[in-house]
């Protein structure tokens, strides 16, 4: 029964610290004077990407896929977490001239 | 002063048409630059207030919004240096001229409804940026004499063109 109790617990402390382990790093992305700055970045699976708006307008970061479309208001950021490997363009939707581009590769 | 002519095509709000070249001793002031680029502002502002409430199109919604959110911003910064530079906005025949054209396309609007209204406005839209894109590289920006009005007004072209290019999306997707 102990040993049993022992083995559950392990099991509990395992499934925690993997919940608690670090998802990747955070990669910033500028935006500033309606520009990503850089426009293009490689990251890995499970990093996050987070952009930065330095201008006193609101933007976004759209997926062309339209797989994500974050919100990023004037002088604040807004983050998405990437899950798989791929090379995604992205833009403002306010202001479509703005694009850039993010390479996740599954290397970790 | 030499003035930016206002010429009367009917599918835009204002067209600010600049045909003469700027010369140092007619070119318009800075009181009377902020003016203009202010009440460019303001009259898009009242177009996409209008367009809330009578378009039912989720994007030509979204749009709007955007114009207001944008177009405000932009003002706020302006009202912000003009005081700060302790400049009177100056009235002058140019923003006259696009309250005058603004206020017969916003008559002209209301009378519409559904997709008529939809894609007269965002046609509106196009028209009315390529305008006042036009009058800010040719004219307005030039003209400025203050550095921080000047870069006002170059980060002004730059969130206008913005809106062109996605009014234009727009327009072709309601045609």
């Amino acid at each position: 029964m102990l040993f049993v109790g022992r083995r559950a617990a392990l099991i509990v402390l395992a499934q925690a610290l993997a919940v608690a382990a670090p998802a990747g790093e955070i990669v910033q992305v500028k935006i500033s004077d309606l520009a990503f700055v850089p426009a293009e970045i490689t990251v890995n699976v499970g990093d996050t990407v987070e952009w930065v708006n330095e201008d006193f307008i609101d933007h976004t970061a759209t997926a062309k896929s339209g797989e994500w479309d974050v919100m990023v208001p004037a002088g604040k950021s807004g983050q998405v977490q990437l899950d798989h490997a791929a090379t995604i363009t992205y833009f403002c939707r306010v202001h479509p001239g703005m694009t850039g581009t993010i390479r996740v590769s599954a290397k970790r | 002063m030499r003035m930016i002519e206002i010429s009367g095509v009917a599918a835009a709000i204002v067209l600010v048409a600049v045909t003469t070249p700027v010369h140092a001793a007619d070119k318009p002031s800075d009181a009377q630059i902020a003016h203009v680029a202010y009440t460019a502002g303001d009259l898009d502002i009242k177009a996409a207030q209008l367009a809330l409430k009578k378009s039912k199109n989720a994007e030509i919604l979204a749009f709007a919004n955007d114009m207001v959110r944008d177009h405000q911003a932009v003002n706020d910064k302006a009202l912000a240096l003009v005081k700060k530079l302790g400049v009177t906005p100056e009235d002058n025949d140019t923003s006259k001229g696009l309250v005058k054209q603004s206020s017969e396309k916003q008559a002209e609007l209301a009378k519409l409804s559904g997709p008529d209204f939809d894609k007269s406005y965002i046609d509106n839209e196009v028209a009315y940026h390529k305008t006042v894109d036009g009058a800010l590289q040719s004219t307005l920006i030039p003209s400025s004499d203050n550095l921080e009005l000047k870069s006002l007004l170059q980060t002004g072209l730059k969130i206008f063109t913005g809106h062109l290019e996605h009014a234009e999306h727009l327009a072709n997707a309601l045609h």
